[in-house]
């Protein structure tokens, strides 16, 4: 018998488990999206995650690596994810391109799971959005806004979804709408304050919270990632540093600058509601490949990510900046690991050994 | 289930008010044996004593083949400082001395005096009980636990009277009586309070007694509520109560660590590359402090220890108070184990207990617990190692606060130098990182190996160094030889350029002076008569 080393006992967590509780986590976001893009929606996360396994399983076997891999639901999970980024309105062959390349140049190019350095979902979605940002900046409206509009069926989804708007007999402008982020900053840019902003949106709080406003797939309901994520941040599958650091800064940040000038920044709890933040913050800047592994570490990537939310949101170019904030402190992710560490028993901080 | 306020409090430095960093929680059902009472384990046919059991320099043999040895008499003789001497634990003849495999994963042998037991267990009466060891020096008190061959029982074996002593400079203020038994499977100590709690509480006190410590607290860990109330109830009795505290803690691994459980207890670290008396602590275990008593009080040598023999495969397990010397393979049959076909032998606790390569090994004085466990649930914890997914896990329960992922890529990929600066010698090895990963990675495995890599590393270094000096003193002798002939030379050179310029002078001079000579000659020749005519004058001039 080959020589073991201790420990002889194991806690029986293992990689496919976490990776599966993630995904469970998800649901309740996902339905969400169901219930709010009807069979869109379907079609969008089925070609996702179809399309991430099918990748996944070409690049093993090409490879030469184990198959079975392909079930450890990793390719899986960051299908769903990239699914739940993606706008409503996206064809189908963005949602293929989108994800073939979280797989094969977002993951499996690096040297596959556990080697990425960024997170592959939202590097995918970061591609799409540069190369195509008319689809990926157009949000079809809810189901339950327009319920005369004839876009949820079977058969309409499918045409549009596979043949694009002309196919159903409509037009972007009908079918679309600004989502509050964009809203905001098109009307800010206008000199419109922000109260006036959102007066004229409708922009209701609680629906943000509960999820009927115009957003990617999953991000519309703070309630259903809310109840994923505390739930997996209660079974440690993702720890408590990144989400409640990230969103923490957010709140103080915009909230300080909301008592400077109420008319131009807006208020935090717009702030933590809008767009991809609880999403990112609570399933993508946890992903534990491309973030941090020290606790310390982890409060300070959760920080750099709110700090940067926030920055680009206020004042860049484009209204949502949550995911770029985490592909960047992804690639931060190495240093902060060399430099902030945890402090070791018996020596003080800061001084190495 | 939720205790996200406690994990918060453990990463903000929110004051470490209890507890230690980092742990993980296993659940009771492998304590099997809990509350079982101790049995005796029969004289075997054989008892093996391998010359060192403790830390430290192995002892020196001070029996003959064929001797007639009595139990508790001493048969080895420590060496050095940090050595313990080895007791007969039975009387017997000594049937050989030779090498035999000793509890160690490496299977490697170490000398050991063979006895067989004649039966009688006649007892060795020349070490006298001494009751009132308060009237008595202390350097004759650790004289004597250190001839009873006491060290750590708690696995370390580390000689116990080597950290009992009153210093001026690191006076010792608290004295723990480490109860804890973290590790999953054994009961030993448990049962050990449950049965013995006077002797293991008199035995602090001559501890207390010798460092001259005002305060003891026996740490016990909130699974073993019987012996917490037995601690308790005996220290009551023993009007021992104002100056030592029972203090109960939340079950979590690796408590039982030295210095887990000063943090736990105290909110003090041991500052790194001291020990724990630099602190004002000193801890011992249960069973130490139980041998100490028996040692001083009843002048008992250590022979005996109770040992937890259990596993998956025993069918009967127990707590057993087995001599040293005893084979396992004997204690294991005693347990119900029939079969060793398909098991492996465990030596210590599943978390940092070793498995042995064979079972015909003595029980020794690091031993706490013998498993037999079903090769395939030993299998079942050694999963294939998958990539690393930096969840980090590793991280949140280490102890000693170090980044046990990216610690052991840099010892995987050979990187020791960034290993070290990764505090690689800080680990205690308590495998909590690897119990958690959820990609099986052998963590404490590649830590070891790191660490045997950099010692390898720094002896090269210092063989290199040290060819380097003397390769750097040659090259200056030679240099020094080369200078010397070299001046030698020059002076040489210059004597004979000295003695040259010398005889050129010399033979300048004479040639001066013969040409002088030849000159006065010719001239004379030619003025002979002049010459005279002066010869004269000066006659004239005396006239």
């Amino acid at each position: 018998m080959i020589f073991l080393s201790s420990p002889h006992m194991h806690g029986g967590n293992n990689i496919q488990l976490t990776m599966f509780s993630v995904i469970i986590a998800l649901i309740p976001a996902a339905m969400v999206s169901v219930f709010l893009y009807g069979w869109l929606a379907v079609f969008i996360l089925t070609t996702c995650i179809g399309v991430s396994l099918a990748t996944e399983y070409f690049v093993l076997k090409w490879q030469g690596k184990d198959t079975q891999r392909v079930w450890d639901g990793s390719a899986g999970l960051t299908g769903l994810l990239l699914a739940l980024v993606l706008p409503a309105a996206v064809p189908w062959w963005m949602a293929v391109f989108a994800a073939v390349f979280a797989i094969v140049l977002g993951k499996q190019l690096y040297g596959g799971l556990g080697h990425n350095p960024f997170n592959p979902a939202l590097a995918a979605r970061v591609v799409l959005l540069i190369s195509f940002p008319v689809q990926m900046t157009s949000w079809i409206v809810p189901m339950h806004m327009d319920a005369s509009l004839d876009m949820y069926s079977f058969t309409t989804s499918l045409k549009f979804f596979f043949l694009g708007p002309d196919a159903v007999q409509q037009t972007w402008d009908a079918i679309t709408m600004a989502s509050p982020l964009g809203y905001l900053k098109t009307e800010l840019g206008q000199g419109v304050t922000v109260t006036e902003a959102l007066v004229n949106y409708h922009y209701s709080t609680l629906h943000a919270f509960i999820g009927r406003e115009a957003g990617s797939l999953g991000e519309g309901s703070a309630l259903a990632l809310l109840m994923g994520g505390i739930w997996l941040m209660a079974r440690h599958t993702i720890s408590w540093h990144i989400p409640i650091s990230y969103l923490l800064t957010m709140a103080v940040l915009a909230g300080l600058f909301n008592l400077i000038n109420p008319d131009v920044y807006a208020p935090p709890m717009f702030h933590l509601l809008a767009g991809g933040l609880i999403l990112c913050a609570f399933f993508m800047a946890t992903d534990p490949v491309s973030s941090p592994s020290s606790g310390i570490g982890k409060i300070v990537f959760g920080i750099g990510c709110g700090v940067l939310t926030w920055v680009i949101r206020t004042f860049g170019n484009y209204p949502e900046g949550a995911m770029f904030a985490v592909v960047l402190m992804n690639m931060a992710t190495p240093l902060i690991d060399y430099y902030v560490r945890p402090r070791v028993y018996g020596h003080k901080r800061g001084k190495q050994s | 289930m939720f205790d996200l306020w406690e994990k918060i409090k453990q990463t903000l430095p929110m004051g470490t008010s209890a507890g230690f960093t980092g742990g993980v929680v296993h659940s009771n059902q492998h304590k099997r044996t809990a509350g079982q009472a101790i049995i005796a384990c029969p004289l075997p046919e054989l008892l093996i004593h391998p010359v060192k059991q403790h830390i430290g320099d192995p002892c020196e043999p001070m029996v003959e083949v064929g001797e007639r040895v009595l139990k508790g008499q001493m048969i080895a003789k420590a060496q050095g400082y940090i050595s313990v001497p080895v007791h007969a634990s039975t009387s017997g003849t000594v049937e050989k001395i030779e090498e035999h495999t000793i509890p160690h994963p490496s299977g490697l042998g170490l000398t050991s005096i063979f006895i067989k037991p004649d039966g009688l267990d006649e007892v060795d009466e020349s070490l006298h009980p001494l009751p009132n060891y308060r009237s008595v020096d202390a350097a004759e008190l650790r004289e004597r636990i250190r001839n009873a061959g006491i060290a750590g029982l708690g696995g370390a074996v580390f000689p116990t009277f080597v950290k009992l002593v009153k210093d001026q400079k690191n006076p010792i203020e608290t004295v723990i009586l480490n109860g804890i038994e973290c590790e999953p499977w054994l009961t030993c100590d448990h049962q050990l309070m449950l049965e013995k709690a006077h002797e293991i509480i008199s035995g602090m006190d001559i501890i207390l007694h010798l460092v001259g410590a005002e305060k003891g607290i026996i740490a016990i860990e909130d699974n073993k509520p019987d012996a917490v109330e037995m601690m308790q109830k005996t220290l009551q009795e023993m009007g021992l109560n104002e100056h030592v505290q029972v203090q109960v803690l939340p079950t979590r691994y690796p408590q039982g660590g030295e210095k887990q459980l000063i943090q736990a207890l105290t909110g003090k670290e041991v500052p790194a590359g001291q020990l724990p008396m630099h602190i004002g602590v000193l801890s011992t275990n249960v069973g130490t402090s139980k041998a100490i008593y028996d040692a001083v009080c009843l002048g008992e040598p250590l022979t005996e220890r109770v040992i937890t023999v259990s596993g998956d495969a025993a069918a009967k397990p127990s707590n057993m108070l087995v001599r040293l010397g005893t084979s396992m393979h004997f204690l294991l049959e005693q347990c119900g184990v029939s079969s060793f076909e398909d098991i492996k032998v465990m030596h210590g606790g599943p978390m940092m207990g070793e498995l042995l390569s064979q079972d015909d090994v003595p029980v020794v004085k690091g031993s706490n617990g013998i498993l037999a466990m079903q090769k395939r649930s030993i299998m079942r914890a050694h999963f294939d190692e998958e990539p690393c997914i930096r969840c980090g896990d590793c991280g949140d329960v280490c102890p000693a606060g170090l980044m046990p992922n990216l610690l052991a890529s840099h010892c995987k990929e050979n990187q020791f130098e960034r290993a070290e600066d990764y505090n690689l010698f800080d680990c205690i090895e308590c495998g909590a990182c690897s119990y958690v990963c959820p990609a099986h990675i052998p963590l404490v495995h590649y830590f070891r190996y790191g660490k045997g890599q950099v010692a390898q590393i720094q002896r090269e270094k210092a063989f290199a160094e040290e060819s380097r000096i003397r390769s750097e003193k040659r090259d200056a002798r030679l240099a020094k030889e080369l200078a010397e002939k070299e001046e030698k030379r020059r002076i040489a050179r210059e004597k004979k350029e000295a003695r040259a310029k010398a005889l050129a002078e010399k033979e300048a001079a004479e040639k001066a002076v013969v040409d002088k000579d030849s000159a006065e000659q010719a001239s004379a020749e030619q003025t002979d008569k002049p010459e005279v005519k002066a010869d004269d004058k000066p006659a004239e001039d005396k006239a």
